[in-house]
This record gives C-alpha cells, structure tokens and sequence, in this order.
C-alpha cells in the first residue's frame, strides 16, 4: 500500500512536469491556454493526492482553488481576452521550440541531480516532490524566456506558481497561512496582470512586448 | 484598543492599513493628499515609540528586535517625508493632466498599502508572513510604476512585476525549503516557519538544505535588492513611475528586501558546517558596485542615473554585511540609513526639477543654481552627498566600509575603492553639468516644498559631523546581532 501511494504521488508530480512540456512547443497561444488548463487538473490531482495521504483536509482548499481558479476561471478569461483580440492564433517564440526542449531537459535533469543530492536527509516523498516541483518552476521560467508576448509569459509565470505550490504541499504540515497565500498571490497577480493587459490594448492594440520595447531615455 | 497601545507593532500596521482603505473610499485629492500626510505622521510617531514602551516578546506572527527597529524607524520616517513631498508634487501633476483625480485616490490608497507591506515584512517573525508582505509590497509598487499609463511606464512596470515575480517565486521556494530544513527538529507546523524559533535551533538543521535554500532566498531576495546581475528592472521602473515613489522604492523597498536577506543570513550563519553566506554576498555586492559605477557613465536621463547610483549602494551595503564583524556590519548600517536619506532626497529634489523643466533628460535640466538657487544647490548637495565628498554621512560609512575591509582583505578593498572612485568621477561630471552653465529648457516658477529635502541633507550631514553616543551604541547593537 505504502508502496503505491507513492507511485501515484510520484506519477501526478511527474505528469506535473510532462505537461509543462507540453506547454513549451505549443505554437498558437489557444493552444497554450488549454493546456495550461491541463496543468493546473494536474495539480489539483497532485495535490488532493497529497491532501489525502497526509491526512491534511486543508489541502483540498487548495486543490479546489487550482481547479476552479486556475483550470477554469482564468484559462477561460484569457481564452476571452485573445479572442477579442484576435490573437488566438498566433504565438512568436525567440527561441525555437526544439532548442527550447533541449534546455527544458537540462533544466529538469540539473533540478533532479541537485534536489536528490542534497536532501538525503528528508523522506522521500518530499523529495521526489520537491525534485519535480523545481523542475516546474524552472520550466515555467524558461517559458518566460523564451516567449516575446504577453499572455504567453502570464501563462509561465502561472505555471511556476504552480511548481511552487506542489512544494508547498509535498513539504509536510506547511502551515494553511502559506498555502492560502499562495494561492491568493495568483489571484492578486492575475487581477494586476488582467488590469495591464487592458490597459496596454487600450492604447497600443497590441500585447506583444516586443512592441513596447522603445526608446528609454538613453543608447541615443 | 488598550492593545494598540501596549505595543506599538499593531499601530504601526493598522494605521497603514486603515488609512489605505480609507484615502482609497475618500474623494478629494486635497484631503487625501494631507490625511496620506497625517498618517505617515501617525505611523512614524507609533515607530519612535518603539523605543519607549517596553517591548512585547515575539509572538508567533510579529517580532521586535534591535535589528528591525532600526529598520522600521528608517521606513517610516521617509514614508513621511516622501508622503509630505508626494503632497506637493502632485499638484503638479494634476494640472498637466498626468494624473485624474481618480487616479490620485487610488494612488494615496496604494501609498499606505504600500507602506502596510513594507512594515508588516519588517515586523513579521514568521517567513511566510515575510514574503507574503514583501509580495504585496512589490504588487503595489507594480501598480505605482505603471500610473502614468504613458507607453514607456507600461513597460517599465511589466518588467519590474515580471522580474519581482520571477524573484518572489524564488523566494518562496527558498522558503520552503528552510521549512523542509527545520522540519525534522521542530517538527510539523507553524512552529517551523517562526524565525524565532529557527534561529534558535538553526545549527541541528541539515545543512545541505539550508544552503540550497539561502542560494534561493539571496537569488530571490537579491532581485528586489537590484543586485547585478538581476537589476534589470530598477532604472526602468525609477525612471517612469511617479518621483515620490521612485524616492520610496530607492529608499525603502530596496532595504526591505535587504532586511530579508539578512534576517536569512543570521539564520544560517549560526550554523557551523553550512556554507558561508559572506562571500557570496560580497561577490554579488561588487560586481553590483562595479557594474553600476561603469553604467552611471552612459545616463541621459536624470532618475535613471540615480537609480543606477541605487544599485552601486546596494552593492556597497551588501559587500558590507558580507564580509560580517561588527565594524562591517556597523559601517553597512549606517551606510544604509545615509543612503536611504540621501537618495530620497535626491528624488525629491528631483521630482521637482523634472516638472519645472518637462523633462528628466540632463541635457534640458543645466544651470539649476541660476535659475532655481534653492532647488539647485539642494540638488547639488545631494549629489555631493551621494557621491560621497565629507564632512555627508555617506563618506563616513564609506570609508568604515573600506577600512574595516583593508584590514583583513586588501584586494577586495581595492576593487571597491576602484569602484567607488569611478561613480565619483561619473556623478561629480554631471554635478557640473545641472549647476554650471547657462540655464536650459524652461525657467518656471518653482512651487515646491522644501522641507523634507533639506531636512534629509540637514540629517546626512549631523551625521558625517557627529554620529550621538546613543545613536553609535544602538548600532553598534545591532551590528553584534547581526554576526
């Protein structure tokens, strides 16, 4: 039994990470959206997993948040903004998506090598949690990189919120003030990045940075 | 209510934080304006009670230390001031049309929200609680960066809210690792995220961990400190925001995160088989020195230049404190209250000038002395202030920084003093540009305040002439905790 509650912690963390793969060659920003939704129904799994194998209930607040905030709400909202906008086609990566897997699979390898080394000491489900975890957060990280508009770089920026929540939940009986935190800081973020996506539309009808990249008072 | 009274620790976050619900609800920027006054005035008369009323023990959420009385007394003393400057700065800023009235509320309510944050991270004793409250500092500055709404604004605040993130996020897993550290001797809960507590029990944690976790944290951290090489949002979002929060986020936000960084560093220095965190701080402080020195050379625009001066500081304070030892540590202190005054002042000097003239580039703002003696010469103060000329504060805590360091490692002494010298040269070039010469761009009317601005360089300069006895012995306190 012992034994299969931690392939299966083990299983939804790792598919944690194959889905933030995924997110890193998809091409149209639609796309994008939806399978960032994936991730956070990911999430939610993982982290119910551990809510329940740590007998911690308050962890399906959490759970319940990154389903309803994070695989509902907001992929539907952003669905809505690039619609309006017309963009849902499209998305310019800097680097090229092949490359981009290429440093996704030593950012993963280094975070494993690194955790495992280092953390001898804690039991191995916060371990192997941990290892994954860092493996997201790097991975949303690079996505941040590597992309030039907006929403792409709003989607990685979700997508290493939640690496650090599957942290937060594998570190055992972390206090709720953190977790809730947490989770609230996305929601304060999303509504501060909703507010600038409007307010750059609004007069540049466009939401590609590259486009705001201008003159700034020097290199003249 | 008696309980607000018998520690000043509640005052100090409940008047921010109802104030920002309040100046946000209020109409009326001319009230606003004074009640955002008043109520820095509160928050700062709570923080000097501080030293009166007997200390209440750490809780498991707030703490009060000698470290970060210094701190809080600092922040909300230039709260103060900057809000006095904000009063009249804005103003301005509503008859050119840069800002609505609307916008103004939600300002003044962002201003206190701000502050909330700021002293609620220097009197938290509980990690999370610390970056939680950093966070919502960082959020309401993203904000205050972007108000102007003009096209270089935008993405100045996209850059400083995509890189605060990026760092905030580092952070917290930094944090949780230092919990997953402490865990197994503290055990589950709350109790293992109360610095407190950590600290206390710091040298049983694996060491391992707690290395990994202070690489974070100063990664983390050290974004808001804008340490080179991750600085990359700092003049942009000083260049483009409002001046008073330029003068804020130099001032104060900076030094927030500073004061995580360090209340981190105590915690794994007490542990004798983890990593030293002075040399890793030290590296990151010079190259920052270094770095800025070169780049402050190339500036067009005028609170660019000073906010590339901000990083060659930060990197001053932070070489301090890594290398450690009471004198260190002392001259690190001091060198972050005088910068902290004397930048703020700059700004506020600033602001003033760039409305006046319509401009922040240095080339339309020359001959101040001329055609505004008392804006000019407050400038020009600064400026030498900063630079660091005596008898100003800044020099004295300068020269504690590269003495203390000559005494046990010449080379890196050098490297600063190399450093040091060339901002010198590249401050002391413009200095001659803004007082000299024929006046350029337009010559209104100054209607400024200049209270706070002189009262600032007024302080820096007892400073350099006479630091108090009680003064010298409370930091030198504090500089004993901090190892």
């Amino acid at each position: 039994m012992d034994r299969m509650v931690f392939d299966i912690a083990h299983l939804l963390a790792g598919g944690l990470v194959l889905v933030s793969f995924m997110m890193i060659y998809q091409e149209r920003l639609g796309a994008l959206i939806r399978v960032f939704a994936m991730h956070a129904v990911v999430l939610s799994l993982s982290v119910s997993w551990q809510a329940w194998t740590q007998d911690a209930p308050h962890l399906y607040v959490t759970a319940a948040i990154a389903l309803v905030f994070k695989a509902v709400v907001i992929p539907g909202a952003l669905l809505r903004i690039i619609r309006r906008m017309g963009i849902h086609r499209e998305v310019e990566t800097v680097v090229g998506s092949g490359l981009t897997m290429l440093a996704g699979m030593g950012l993963v390898a280094m975070s494993i090598v690194l955790m495992l080394r280092l953390t001898e000491t804690v039991d191995a489900f916060a371990r192997e949690d941990l290892a994954f975890a860092l493996s997201v957060v790097l991975l949303g990280l690079l996505m941040m990189v590597t992309r030039r508009n907006a929403v792409s770089q709003v989607v990685g920026f979700m997508s290493m919120e939640n690496g650090l929540i599957l942290a937060a939940t594998g570190a055992k009986g972390m206090p709720l003030v953190v977790e809730i935190s947490v989770a609230f800081s996305v929601l304060i973020a999303f509504i501060v990045i909703g507010v600038f996506l409007f307010r750059i539309r609004e007069r540049f009808d466009t939401i590609d940075l590259g486009a705001l990249e201008e003159y700034r008072g020097e290199n003249q | 209510m008696s309980a607000l009274f018998a520690n000043p620790a509640y005052a100090i976050l409940a008047i921010p934080a109802a104030s920002a619900v309040l100046l946000a609800l209020l109409p009326g920027y001319r009230l606003t304006a004074r009640l955002n006054v008043l109520a820095s005035f509160l928050t700062l008369l709570s923080a000097l009670s501080l030293f009166v009323v007997e200390r209440a023990p750490p809780g498991p959420y707030l703490l009060i230390d000698d470290l970060n009385i210094v701190f809080v007394v600092l922040n909300t003393f230039v709260g103060f001031t900057a809000a006095s400057f904000s009063a009249s700065y804005i103003n301005h800023e509503l008859e050119t049309g840069r800002l609505t009235p609307t916008y103004l509320r939600f300002y003044h309510g962002m201003y206190q929200l701000m502050m909330f944050g700021m002293n609620l991270a220097l009197l938290s004793n509980n990690i999370g609680l610390m970056w939680v409250a950093i966070e919502v500092a960082t959020l309401t500055t993203v904000l205050m960066v972007g108000i102007y709404r003009t096209h270089a604004a935008l993405e100045a605040a996209w850059k400083y809210f995509i890189l605060g993130s990026v760092g905030i996020a580092l952070a917290l897993f930094g944090t949780i690792l230092v919990y997953l550290a402490a865990q197994p001797v503290l055990g589950e809960g709350a109790e293992s995220m109360i610095w407190t507590s950590l600290i206390a029990r710091a040298g049983e944690f694996d060491p391992a961990i707690l290395n990994l976790a202070f690489v974070f944290l100063l990664l983390g951290y050290g974004t808001k400190v804008g340490l080179a090489p991750l600085h990359a949002w700092l003049p942009d979002a000083h260049a483009e925001g409002p001046t008073p929060i330029s003068a804020v986020l130099s001032g104060l936000l900076l030094n927030v995160a500073l004061y995580a960084v360090l209340r981190f560093k105590m915690l794994i220095a007490t542990h004798p088989e983890a990593l030293a965190p002075g040399p890793l701080m030290v590296s990151m402080g010079l190259l920052s020195v270094i770095f800025a020195a070169f780049m402050l050379y190339r500036r067009r625009d005028i609170k660019r230049l000073f906010a590339y001066s901000s990083i060659e500081h930060m990197g001053i304070i932070v070489f301090a404190f890594g290398m450690g030892g009471p004198l260190a540590n002392f001259a690190g202190l001091l060198h972050m209250v005088m910068h902290s005054l004397t930048k703020s002042a700059i700004f506020y000097s600033v602001g003033h000038v760039a409305q006046i003239k319509g401009t922040q580039q240095i080339d339309g703002i020359k001959g101040l002395t001329q055609s505004h003696p008392v804006l000019g010469w407050g400038l020009a103060l600064g400026v030498l202030a900063i630079a660091g000329m005596p008898p100003f504060g800044v020099f004295m805590s300068e020269f504690l920084v590269v003495t203390s360091t000559f005494a046990r490692a010449p080379v890196l002494a050098l490297l600063l003093v190399f450093g040091l010298l060339v901002a010198f040269g590249a401050l002391l070039m413009r200095l001659s540009g803004f007082i000299f010469g024929a006046p350029t761009g337009k010559v209104g009317p100054a209607e400024a305040s200049f209270v706070p601005l002189y009262a600032h360089l007024a302080l820096v300069l007892a400073a350099g002439i006479y630091l108090p006895g009680p003064v010298v012995a409370w930091f030198q306190a504090v500089a004993v905790l901090l190892g």
